[in-house]
């Protein structure tokens, strides 16, 4: 408990710096005593505080996606971007963005649910039907499922000249973020907290369909909750800010690693971590190269994928 | 009372169980044997409901497992099946723990505790309880798992081979505890197990299948023969009364089956 709220310190602190950094100048300093109509307050309410609070909203349930999927394959090397899930979510927004331009975000974003859901869906019934399922190919499969869901988007996105929009949803980035334009992440937290409500019984189906089955549970309904989830929380990020890979992978590894897979126990951890890693890594892509903003997507997949192969040849040392 | 009645299964064309009709009797062990391949898992899993059936009923205290809610028969009858592997990193105690699932609803109380904390204690895992489950020998897991399905308190309680990975200290404190389950606390306990000794020592019932057919059930007495295990295994075995038990001696083979080749994948 000591060390959870440790952790809630050390995300406040990101939190802060991440409400002060960027090219308008915005310090405390100028905010104390500052009156309504000032610039610096102007910025901190209309793009500071959404960006940070849309990074932490983002960075928790993309984080406890992963969780959940990891749970639900049974596989510790699933999650949004490894299965399908994000490619078709963004999909789903071109798609929907074509036939119904004038639709409003959030019918957009249950397209892309939906379309989360069919690929996620279709991920799982081709793993079924892979007869040699070794714990590496699972992933490896996902990614190129993937590959082929973004390269039909792009085609088509190429086709009826979307391709600028279609980078909007595939490349996450919180610098365009806006008071008015974040508030369905709030969406995702919601679907997190309903995960936490469910977690022991996600904790209970990654004991697989015959454990479920025999303390009474339904897998497939255990199964279709979590896909929802997993679905709806993808679409909302991706529909706000993009693709963050990565952070549904790495952060419940590495809970998994220093506490279990207890999701009642290890779900407040991974959000917060989650959180955590993607401030950090919003904060990184704004500081190297000041003025000029690197795009979180571009960070995460940097340092996401080097801990990705990091794990992937920690897990293959194990596996002997 | 488990009451099977003409229940089948085939993969295919080929008939795994073969409309299998059978009570299993409320209190005390009854133990399934039979070579490999003979169907004793799959007709397991069909009881327990983890396996559709294609044909037949299966009725637990009157109870049609076809209808019945399944988390009422949680708290019934538990199974555990033969391989487990399990991906998700859990302590033995948080897997124990599970066991109260159909109870607690994810929500344990002090009863509950207790009862995880009587099952570690009951097969001697109170050293390794924080330990992770991927960080345990295979006997030491198969030890979880069984304190896991004790602690679920079920009436009726189904075993695939779970002295598998043990070794003899811990197979014979596994039977013992499970008598112990009969006899003092009135539960049902059927198992499948591949020695036909501990069958022998520990059962009050044995049921042989060959073939996805029950061919003989009975007694100990009735079951451990030289004539009737020669026609469940295809083996000479020779049978001596050791300590009041029938005990099968079948490790030297006998002088035709020697010569035998292996058997098939069904034999
Ligand atoms: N999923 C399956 N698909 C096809 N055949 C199966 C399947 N499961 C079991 N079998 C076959 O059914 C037969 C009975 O298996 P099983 O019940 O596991 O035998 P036992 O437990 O008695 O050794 C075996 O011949 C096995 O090959
Ligand atoms: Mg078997």
């Amino acid at each position: 408990m000591k060390a959870l709220a440790g952790a809630c310190l050390l995300i406040f602190v990101l939190a802060a710096a991440s409400l002060f950094v960027g090219v308008s100048d915005v310090t405390p300093g100028k905010l104390i005593g500052a009156d309504a109509g000032s610039r610096a307050l102007q910025v901190l309410l209309a793009s500071r505080i959404p960006r940070t609070l849309a990074i932490i909203l983002a960075g928790m349930s993309m984080a406890v996606a992963g969780f959940i999927m990891q749970m639900l394959a049974r596989n510790r090397f699933v999650e949004p971007s490894t299965a399908g899930t994000m490619e078709s979510a963004s999909l789903g927004m071109l798609v929907v963005t074509l036939l119904a331009p004038q639709a409003p975000v959030m019918g957009k974003m249950l397209a892309a649910s939906a379309f989360a859901l069919a690929g996620t869906a279709l991920f799982l019934r081709i793993l079924r039907s892979i007869p040699l399922r070794s714990v590496l190919i699972v992933p490896l499969v996902g990614i190129m499922m993937g590959n082929v869901i973004s390269a039909v988007a792009t085609f088509i996105a190429y086709r009826f000249d979307l391709l600028q929009a279609l980078a909007a949803w595939t490349t996450g980035d919180f610098s365009s973020v806006l008071r008015g334009r974040y508030e369905l992440l709030w969406l995702s937290f919601l679907l997190t907290g309903i995960a936490y409500f469910a977690a022991d019984r996600f904790t209970v189906a990654g004991l697989g369909e015959d454990f479920t089955t025999n303390l009474g549970l339904h897998y497939r309904r255990v199964l279709r909750l979590g896909l929802v989830i997993v679905s709806m929380v993808t679409a909302s990020v991706v529909a706000t800010v993009g693709m963050v890979p990565f952070v549904g992978l790495i952060v419940p590894n590495i809970v998994a690693m220093a506490m279990g897979d207890n999701m009642r126990h290890a779900l407040p951890w991974v959000a917060i971590l989650g959180a955590g890693l993607v401030l950090a890594c919003d904060l990184a892509g704004r500081l190297i190269r000041f003025p000029y903003e690197i795009p979180v997507g571009t960070v995460m997949g940097v340092v996401g994928s080097a801990l990705f192969l990091a794990l992937l040849l920690r897990k293959r040392r194990q596996l002997g | 009372m488990i009451e099977i009645e003409n229940v089948s299964k085939a993969y295919g064309r080929s008939v795994v169980v073969d409309g299998v009709t059978l009570t299993l009797p409320s209190r005390g062990i009854t133990s399934i044997i039979g070579p490999n391949g003979a169907g004793k898992s799959t007709l397991l899993s069909m009881v327990s409901r983890l396996l559709p059936m294609d044909r037949g009923h299966v009725r637990v205290d009157g109870l049609d497992i076809a209808d019945a809610a399944s988390d009422v028969l949680a708290r019934r009858l538990s199974i555990l099946r033969q391989d487990n592997s399990i991906s998700v990193r859990l302590t033995v105690r948080e897997l124990v723990t599970f066991g109260r699932y159909p109870h607690s609803k994810g929500r344990p109380t002090a009863a509950d505790r207790e009862h995880v904390e009587r099952a570690l204690g009951y097969l001697g895992l109170d050293g390794l309880a924080d330990r992770f489950l991927d960080e345990l020998s295979g006997g030491q897991r198969q030890r979880a798992f069984v304190a896991m399905v004790l602690c679920q308190d079920t009436d009726y309680m189904l075993l695939d081979e779970p002295l598998n990975n043990l070794d003899m200290k811990h197979a014979v404190s596994m039977m013992q505890l499970l008598r112990g389950a009969a006899d003092e606390f009135g539960k049902t306990v059927v198992l499948v197990l591949h020695d036909i000794n501990f069958a022998s020592c520990y059962s009050d019932h044995i049921v042989a299948m060959r073939d996805g057919r029950v061919i003989h059930q009975g007694s100990p007495e009735a079951l451990i023969r030289p004539d009737v295990l020669a026609e469940i295994y295809d083996l000479d075995i020779a049978v001596e009364t050791i300590g009041g038990r029938p005990i099968g001696i079948y490790y030297l083979g006998s002088g035709s089956a020697r010569r035998q080749q292996m058997p098939g994948p069904n034999g």
